[in-house]
């Protein structure tokens, strides 16, 4: 069979070519990449990166790893344009690369608003090079408004006071984080803003950010102007998959796969942030942008790619993680909206359990600073245990 | 084989308790305590899960 090729040279792209070699594959691997820089690590980026000036960049591998100890040819630099599935060539500018397998791993890529991006001192954080940007621009005393309480937006902004900045986030919704963890622990979640001295205005839009060359203000929809040093936007990610248009893959939000990341193109799989697959594991297709998925499904992928006969499914209990202000929040599973109940703790305090139930079923848990229980809760799910054993458990939590 | 942590990079996110939990446990205050520092025979799978699934790479397994 022909090689394997791995478009995407970033967590779930690195995994699949480590799995390729650990399972014995030894014919040519190439890891293309649009991004000049080797793999790295994106979760420290709004996190330790920011909070130091000299904090090393998170990256996973040297080159020489990659390209003597796992034999990879790396072409970075340059993204993919396209895929031919029936002569099974992926396209790279006037480039052709021809595949015998192929992962798709092109992640997703910064949301942002067209026109705002014109002014100097207006960041998003998807890549490294955005992180190096916005931590230059963190000198205390600044002014920063964060656009989109989010999970990545709130870090940035948790960040930010650490260093000493002024920091308003400003949020659309009524309430924050609802598709993460709904509307109760939404509020619950952000609760922690005032409490450490960050202002957040939700039900507010953005109408304009202005300035001269560089932001001076942002103005709100119900006419408060925000004074502005500098502004990151934080309105969440969209799947990577424009390079794909016209490629016959199913594009629904996502590459569709189903429960083995097969497109269904021969010898095509999908994984990562830019995947949405059947989890059999909820009965629902799904597409994650967690880090902990994003791994397992990389390596799976490449697995199942080379050997599709024996392709296995990737069942998983979704496991996310966000540090705001020294406070870290787990939640594992799915923000089922049949009810929610705080089982142990209390919202407003240090720390907190909350369970999610859907039909009958524990459908997931979410905790602030409970990090000995969290695990606990993901094998209780994982087992498809009822909601009156999730609450018998949560019992003997707390006593 | 024995299990070895390296704590400098252990963030305590807790994967490894969730793959193998008869061998990691987070406590209260977010750090891995490592059960039991042997793994054999048929827990050898789920340990070697937990050491793959580490995102920091902070286990590793030794003879
Ligand atoms: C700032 C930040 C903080 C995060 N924090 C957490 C956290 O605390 N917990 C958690 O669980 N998750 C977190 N995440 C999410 C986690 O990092 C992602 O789920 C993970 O990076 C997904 O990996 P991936 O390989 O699928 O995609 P990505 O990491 O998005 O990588 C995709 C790569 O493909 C490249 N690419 C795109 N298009 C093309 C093309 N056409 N050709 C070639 N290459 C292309 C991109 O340049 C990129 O390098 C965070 C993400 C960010 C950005
Ligand atoms: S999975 Fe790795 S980083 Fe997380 S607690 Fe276990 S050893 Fe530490």
């Amino acid at each position: 069979m022909g090689g394997l090729v791995v478009v995407g040279a970033s967590l779930a792209g690195l995994r699949a070519v480590e799995a390729a070699r650990k399972t014995g594959f030894d014919g040519p691997i190439t890891l293309i990449g649009a991004e000049e820089h080797l793999p790295y690590d994106r979760p420290p980026l709004s996190k330790a990166f920011l909070a130091k000036e000299d904090t090393a960049p998170p990256m996973f591998r040297d080159e020489q790893v990659l390209r003597d100890e796992l034999g990879v040819h790396l072409a970075l630099g340059r993204p993919a344009s396209g895929v031919d599935t029936r002569r099974r060539t992926v396209r790279v500018g006037d480039e052709e690369y021809g595949y015998g397998a192929l992962v798709i791993a092109t992640g997703a890529r910064a949301r942002t608003v067209p026109g705002w991006d014109t002014l100097r001192g207006v960041y998003t954080l998807r890549t490294l090079d955005d992180a190096i940007a916005v931590r230059t621009a963190l000198t205390p005393g600044t002014n920063l408004v964060v656009v989109g309480a989010g999970f990545i937006g709130s870090e940035v902004a948790s960040s930010a006071r650490d260093r000493g900045l002024t920091v308003t986030i400003v949020e659309a919704q009524p309430t924050p984080l609802v598709r993460a963890v709904g509307a109760h622990m939404g509020a619950a979640c952000s609760s922690l803003h005032a409490r450490n001295g960050t202002t957040l205005r939700c039900g507010v839009g953005v109408a304009a950010i202005e300035g001269d060359g560089a932001v001076e203000r942002v103005r709100l929809s119900d006419g408060t102007v925000l004074k502005a040093d500098m502004v990151v936007v934080g309105v969440g990610a969209s799947p990577a998959t424009q390079w794909l248009a016209g490629s016959g893959l199913t594009l629904e939000d996502g590459v569709v796969c189903d429960e083995t990341l097969h497109t269904g193109a021969p010898g095509v799989y999908a994984a990562g942030d830019v995947a949405r697959w059947h989890n059999p594991m909820f009965s629902r297709h799904m597409r994650l942008e967690h880090w902990t998925s994003a791994a397992e499904q990389g390596a799976l992928a490449a697995r199942n790619a080379l050997d599709p006969a024996n392709a296995r499914p990737y069942a998983t209990v979704p496991y996310f993680w966000s540090d705001w202000y020294g406070s870290r929040f787990q939640f594992v599973g799915i923000p089922a909206t049949d009810e929610v109940r705080v089982v142990d703790g209390d919202t407003d305090g240090a720390g907190f359990t909350a369970l999610y139930r859907e039909g009958d079923r524990l459908a997931g848990a979410l905790t602030l600073n409970r990090p000995r229980d969290i695990m606990k809760y993901r094998r209780l799910i994982a087992g498809e245990s009822s909601w009156d054993d999730g609450l018998a458990f949560a019992k003997t939590r707390t006593t | 084989m024995k299990i070895v942590l390296d704590r400098g990079r252990c963030t305590g996110l807790g994967i490894c308790e969730s793959l193998a939990p008869d061998h990691f446990e987070i406590d209260d205050n977010g750090d891995l305590v490592l059960l039991d520092e042997v793994a054999e025979g048929d827990a050898l799978a789920e340990v070697e899960a937990a050491v793959a699934g580490c995102p920091t790479e902070a286990l590793r397994l030794e003879h």
